[in-house]
């Protein structure tokens, strides 16, 4: 069979839809009889509830229904640990999980206290005001050290302390490591918060139909086949009477895979009223309401040979997982693991407290706990290089695995449960390329030249590595239609990876036919109700090999009606333009169209156990996660006055196994890089000492813009993955991963001659201000700044190493 | 992220918008561009009674010349038609360069000129531009009219000297006089976004190259649009050498300049940011100043 599509740079089906405005969202969903549904939430960050009446706001006209834990009544239960803890041994963890309503306590700003439901949502908001809540403040654990004091507030009062979890994993000995290393790194780093913050926010639409006997529920969910389960499960219905629907969604980014509070409050008031109600999280509660991630503090060792040869790595740190911790595990575990990296790490110890505080829940955002692992790892062997005098690049290439070391097994345990074991990999290569693209070798030239003219450049290169494609399973039903039309269906859901095309075109080159006649249906549990879910970057990996397998199976079902119908032998039948026929004489065989026909008779006999139509339904689930891997190279620009960094260029060589679109596969990495710069230089959320946030506005929260983003060039490298049929790995997160870590090495080479270390992120103007007070530069004094960088110049920062 | 309510009225004429802001007092709200007034009240921070739109009234914009060469603008002519006006180009330079930091060129599409500097954001470029210029703002009320020089409307956060009942309906500004040279500085996050800091300059030196006049006014380094009047004395009467320059901005940023500290910047930084931004923009609008006499 040969693989037209499959690579192929195909334009993107689903795009005239969105670029028409003709796509679905969420709040495009109108129905008759609509209500709309606005949530009170808790302007403190810590407190009692003492008192809450809704009669006045029950009062105002036009409002519907005011509805408070109470009225939840059974309902009003914790949720699920949506992620349970993987088996490792000695680990500690208290699942605490929210309300949908908070009942007595509230443990964050933003916490939902009560929801009303009204005519408009003009008169929802406006009848908010109108509660009467009396709030008893309580004292917060805010700042994610201080939360682990003995003295610190308690976030849960059942607990001891605002230890939510603590796990240890080792892989050798490092102490004894340690002992024979040349020399010992040891650095704190500090990683701090910022919001997902996807175009379109979370947004539910919810209509119980008693004729029909089905709740339909449209929601901007990840993954709609869980809440359709969860769904059913709460009101006591078949799960065949609820049919959630994610449409077209404006960006996932990880925080729409969880299960809210919302998503079972919207179908109750629905069941409880007898009308559709919707309600669209608007920008401001989306600060508080929807999950965020990345606060670490990281406290790391690397010892090395005096060659660079990494002999082991530790890391002690602590991860805020906000008031509740639903998603168990997978953050921190993230961070274990894919701090390892590319490299040969022959001894590890890793530990990690996962800490309560009065802030919002924590879970995955586009790349999960790997950004702080890789932050981590390339932030000490930059410090090695220097005190070693090896150039950065070299240090790298030392340490890293072999390709022919793989699979490798780095004998701790993974989110998914499994070894964490690299499939496969080829990293040098990518490292090399992204050296040349980067002008690596001319570059110390080109900064000298800069500094003569006042001007401050620097380069940064870094590697990672990203577990991706992890189980359990997906599943897709591939049909060929008597209209000739191919339809595709599958369970996960998708927020704008081009999951209309790539789908499409794994399916196109098994059935011979033009991708852009392919129609893929999505996120529906009416089309398909097996699955769970797109997350960890894994749509292209799961669910593209189960379309895989679908259209193979399809593939065989024609051949097999069309050898009977034209009585020949199969392997003489040739597949192609959508039409199956004698190899050798086009016109003596069938459109698929007209075989579809023939596989669906109205009439007659047909064989004992013939299934009808051209239809098959597959799955597919990997042993375990396939590992993607790359090099990010940028130089950047500093104005040591201002504190003000611009980057001039960005270089991505990338290797997701096999690339079944290089367009998408460049348009996932560019978002990634875009998330990583901001999350580098822009975004912070700003939680005062009472966890108020300062800057719930995307007028001081700062997303980068168009502006902001510099040109990016990328390149693939293709290491198939042995774990699926089609080679591939994920790319979903993979542009957002080392974005900090290059963007801090960059900065440091441009100030080389200060001797500035860059440990905290995201390395905002007003920190980059800080430390160049702190190594005392005098904007006057700047003139003496010149000469070579010590960062990637050996023979300078050998005669730096103490 | 919705409003409270509010009445609503778009009246066509000057006449009925400040009868209507009359009757409505204090809590009548005038609607020009909306870009700052519209994120306030979605955000129930403000919450008036009356929102008189003023986006009807044709007599609000307009933008000419005078006899004696300087520029009257309507307080409705949109910020983008004031930046790529030729007569802004001839007379006030300064205002022109300063427009292009003011957000976006969709946002400066509607955003009003005088919407903006009666908003009187401290963070905002046109009140410390207005200062610089020496500009003066035609005001109205039903019982008549006056004009405030821009030296004496700003007087706080968000404040500035209008009665209830008055309104901004036009901005004067003077035209730059014959060996003047300009320059608008500022430090944003991103492009687009508000100033950490921002510095406005316009400068005169005469034939022999002694600076005759400095103005330097600063976008958010006090709790208003402010001026830098011991800078400008370290300046006028002298040649403006390097190590002038350099003492001047040192003086503005740290005796004029009183900046705040937030989520973006600290006082300390500002400081910086002003000092360093000041020697930037003196250095440019004095070697403007210098060109227009060179042989």
């Amino acid at each position: 069979m040969s693989a037209r599509w499959f690579g192929a740079p195909v334009p993107r089906n689903e795009d005239p839809r969105l670029l028409a405005g003709q796509a679905l969202f969420v709040d495009d969903v109108q129905l008759p009889g609509l209500l709309h549904a606005a949530f009170v939430r808790s302007d403190l960050a810590h407190a009692r509830i003492r008192s809450l009446d809704l009669s006045a706001v029950r009062a105002h006209p036009g409002v519907v229904g005011a509805y408070s834990a109470e009225d939840l009544g059974d309902l009003c239960i914790a949720g699920p640990v949506l992620v349970p803890p993987p088996p490792i041994e000695r680990l500690e963890f208290h699942a605490r999980t929210p309300l949908p309503l908070a009942r007595d306590r509230v443990r964050h700003v933003g916490e939902a206290i009560a929801v009303i439901v009204a005519e408009s949502r003009y008169i929802a908001e406006d009848a908010a005001e109108a509660v009467e809540l009396e709030l008893e403040p309580l004292e917060p654990a805010v700042e994610l050290e201080g939360a682990l004091a003995p003295d610190a507030p308690l976030v849960h009062e059942d607990l001891t302390s605002n230890l939510a979890a603590h796990v240890i994993q080792e892989k050798g000995d490092y102490h004894t490591a340690r002992e024979g290393a040349d020399r010992v790194i040891r650095r704190r780093f500090r990683y701090d918060r910022g919001v997902s913050g996807a175009l379109e926010n979370r947004g539910i639409v919810a209509w119980w139909d008693p004729h029909d006997g089905r709740l339909s529920v449209w929601d901007t969910t990840q993954a709609p086949i869980p809440v359709r389960n969860a769904l059913a499960a709460t009101f006591g219905l078949s799960e065949s009477q609820v049919r959630v629907i994610a449409p077209f969604i404006g960006g996932g980014f990880g925080p729409k895979i969880m299960f809210y509070g919302e998503e079972i409050i919207l179908p109750w008031i629905s069941l409880r009223l007898g009308r559709p109600v919707k309600w669209i999280e608007d920008r401001y509660e989306s600060f508080f309401a929807t999950t965020q991630e990345r606060e670490q503090i990281h406290d790391a060792e690397l010892a090395v040979a005096a060659d660079g040869t990494i002999l082991g790595v530790y890391d002690d740190f602590l991860h805020d997982t906000g008031a509740y911790d639903p998603y168990g595990l997978t953050v921190p575990i993230n961070s274990q693991c894919t701090l390892l990296g590319p490299y040969r790490v022959p001894n590890y110890y890793s530990e990690f407290k996962v800490v309560f505080t009065n802030k919002p829940i924590v879970t995955p955002v586009r790349g999960a706990g790997r950004q702080h692992g890789v932050f981590v790892m390339e932030r000490l062997l930059d410090a090695a290089a220097q005190e070693l005098g090896i150039d950065r690049v070299e240090i790298r290439r030392r340490n890293y695995l072999d390709p022919d070391e793989f699979p490798h097994d780095h004998e701790i345990l993974y989110q998914d449960s499994a070894h964490l074991t690299y499939d496969s990999g080829n990293y040098a290569p990518a490292l090399e390329r992204a050296a040349t693209l980067i002008d690596y070798e001319a570059f110390p030239a080109e900064q000298r030249k800069a500094r003569e003219d006042g001007r401050y450049v620097g380069l940064g290169i870094v590697s990672y590595v990203e577990g991706t494609g992890i189980g359990p399973y997906e599943g897709a039903r591939v049909t060929v239609e008597p209209s000739g039309t191919v339809c595709v269906a599958t369970g996960v859901g998708t927020q704008g990876q081009g999951h209309f095309t790539v789908f499409a075109q794994v399916v196109a080159d098994q059935l011979g036919v033009d991708p852009a006649h392919v129609r893929v249906v999505t996120g529906d549990t009416m089309e398909f109700h097996w699955g769970t879910g797109t997350f960890a970057s894994r749509g292209a990996v799961v669910a593209g090999n189960a379309c895989h397998a679908a259209a193979q199976a399809v593939r065989e079902k024609i051949f097999t009606l069309a050898s009977h119908l034209l009585e020949v032998s199969e392997d003489d039948l040739e597949l192609a333009d959508g039409r199956v026929a004698v190899k050798g004489a086009p016109d003596h065989g069938f459109d698929l169209a007209d075989l579809a026909a023939r596989a669906n008779p109205l009439r007659g006999a047909v064989r004992p156990g013939t299934e009808p139509g051209l239809e098959a339904t597959s799955y597919f689930g990997p042993d375990r996660g396939s590992t993607a891997s790359g090099v990010h190279a940028l130089i950047l620009e500093v104005d040591p006055e201002t504190a003000l960094v611009k980057i001039l260029r960005y270089v991505v060589v990338h290797d997701c196994g096999v690339v079944i679109n290089p367009t998408i596969v460049e348009g996932q990495i560019h978002g990634g890089v875009a998330l990583g710069i901001g999350n580098a230089f822009y975004e912070q959320l700003h939680f005062d000492e009472s966890g108020q946030l300062s800057n719930a506005s995307f007028m001081d929260y700062l997303l980068p813009t168009a502006s902001e983003i510099p040109p990016i060039q990328t390149e693939h490298i293709e290491t198939p993955s042995p774990l699926n049929p089609l080679g591939v790995k994920g790319v979903g997160e993979a542009g957002a991963i080392p974005v900090a870590a290059a963007f801090a090495q960059a900065v440091e080479n441009a100030l080389a001659p200060l001797g500035i270390e860059v440990l905290e992120i995201p390395l905002s103007p007003q920190r980059l201000f800080d430390l160049l007070e702190r190594v005392g530069v005098e904007s006057r004094e700047l003139g003496g700044l010149g000469g070579p960088g010590r960062a990637g110049d050996p023979a300078k920062a050998a005669e730096d190493a103490p | 992220m919705k409003p409270p309510p509010f009445e609503y009225v778009a009246p066509s004429s000057l006449e009925e918008v400040l009868a209507q802001l009359e009757e409505g007092g204090f809590d009548a709200r005038p609607l020009a561009g909306g870009q700052s007034l519209i994120p306030m009240l979605n955000f129930r921070l403000a919450r008036p009674s009356i929102l008189i739109d003023l986006n009807g009234v044709e007599e609000l914009s307009f933008l000419r010349s005078s006899e004696d060469g300087s520029v009257r603008i309507g307080a409705m002519t949109r910020q983008r038609a004031v930046e790529r006006s030729a007569e802004v180009a001839r007379a006030a330079p300064l205002l022109a360069e300063a427009l292009g930091h003011v957000a976006h060129p969709q946002i400066r599409n509607r955003g009003t000129l005088g919407g903006s500097i009666a908003h009187a954001d401290p963070a905002s470029e046109l009140p410390a531009v207005m200062l610089v210029l020496q500009a003066r703002f035609r005001v109205a009320g039903v019982s008549g009219e006056r004009w405030i020089p821009a030296a004496e409307f700003f007087f706080g956060p968000f404040m500035a000297a209008l009665d209830p009942g008055e309104l901004l309906v036009e901005i004067e500004v003077p035209a730059r006089e014959h060996g003047e040279g300009w320059a608008f500085e500022e430090v944003a996050r991103r492009s687009g976004d508000y100033a950490l800091v921002g510095v406005a300059a316009q400068v005169r030196v005469d034939a022999d190259g002694v600076c005759q006049r400095a103005s330097l006014g600063y976008v958010n380094a006090a709790p208003t649009a402010s001026l830098a009047p011991t800078a400008s004395e370290i300046l006028v009467g002298e040649v403006p050498t390097s190590e002038r320059i350099a003492e001047a901005a040192r003086t503005a940023a740290g005796d004029d300049c009183d900046p705040p500290s937030d989520i973006h910047a600290s006082h300390v930084y500002r400081r910086r940011l002003a000092d360093v931004l000041t020697r930037r923009a003196l250095d440019r609008a004095f070697a403007r100043a210098a060109e227009v006499h060179e042989p």
